[in-house]
């Protein structure tokens, strides 16, 4: 999808995931969150991979045959009375390979998605503790989106 | 939640700064732009220099640059520098803690201020930089386009 050469990085390019990724995709998670949920990786890829939609994106960021990171996003339409968007739901680059633009270039990959495919507004959630990741989201210029996400106990 | 003056200031001389990294900037020019007394500004500025955020320049108009690191600086770490609002709960003064309401009324005002808190720990002095930009681009082309 796109290709670039930084200072840090060698030759790399952002491209749809491929089953034989998995395997990276699922240390990188596990690496980031501690876990690791072989079974739910499988089955995300059965529904986003492949590059099977233009609705679905399952995107890898590749260096040297190495995975330094995945998005994964989906345009849902008139969710929450929203008018069609993208929306990610997952981004994680590898831990050592952070700070060279990864997670930037596989963010303009999946909007250059989200934009072929019609919409012009991409979204995410996050955990409000989860500074690091906020942070980037904000770098990128993403604001406060017109929702308040809500919860209770079901006891 | 409503932020103290000091803490207004610095944020409003971080961002002056930042924004411009080769140039010296005075306390005075600060104070005229934002409406401060130069004394005022001046003791914010020696807490940004204590915490290594901003550097006096010797020379003719002596004045101050930008020494922190703007992709890491985030506006919490400027506001903590002159109030601890990572403790704060929303609840503490306004509301009387000892009724139902107040209480009620307190966790409401919690809330906010936890939405509030993670948004300061989460922008950067680069992002806000990038902000300003935007803003400013954006104002250019709605003038523009008025005046066609």
């Amino acid at each position: 999808m796109n290709e670039a050469r930084s200072e840090d990085t060698p030759e790399w390019r952002v491209r749809p995931a491929e089953a034989a990724d998995l395997g990276e995709v699922i240390a990188i998670d596990a690496e980031v969150t501690g876990l690791e949920k072989t079974d739910y990786w499988y089955e995300l890829f059965h529904r986003y991979g492949g590059g099977r939609t233009r609705q679905r994106l399952f995107l890898v960021a590749e260096s040297g045959k190495v995975i330094q990171g995945f998005i994964i996003g989906e345009i849902r339409d008139w969710e929450f009375g929203s008018a069609p968007c993208g929306w990610v739901f997952g981004l994680s680059v590898r831990t050592d390979a952070r700070l060279a633009g990864v997670g930037a270039r596989m963010l303009e990959a999946i909007c250059e998605g989200f934009r072929h495919a019609g919409v012009h507004k991409v979204r995410t959630l996050l955990a409000r503790d989860n500074s690091l990741v906020l942070s980037f989201f904000r770098s990128q210029g993403m604001m406060a989106a017109p929702f308040i996400p809500l919860e209770k106990d079901l006891d | 939640m409503k932020l103290q003056k000091s803490t207004s200031l610095a944020l409003y001389s971080v961002l002056e700064f930042a924004a411009n990294p080769g140039r010296q900037l005075s306390a005075a020019e600060i104070a005229e732009k934002y409406g401060a007394s130069t004394h005022h500004l001046a003791k914010v500025l020696r807490e940004l220099g204590r915490a290594g955020l901003v550097e006096s320049a010797r020379g003719v108009g002596g004045g101050y640059r930008f020494s922190g690191n703007a992709k890491r600086l985030t506006l919490m770490d400027v506001i903590e520098l002159f109030e601890d609002i990572s403790t704060r709960t929303g609840e503490s003064d306004e509301f009387d803690e000892s009724s139902e309401v107040g209480r009620a009324l307190g966790a409401v005002m919690a809330e906010i201020d936890e939405i509030a808190k993670a948004t300061f720990r989460s922008i950067t002095v680069d992002t806000m930089l990038k902000l300003i930009e935007r803003q400013r681009r954006a104002l250019a082309l709605a003038s523009t386009v008025a005046a066609a």
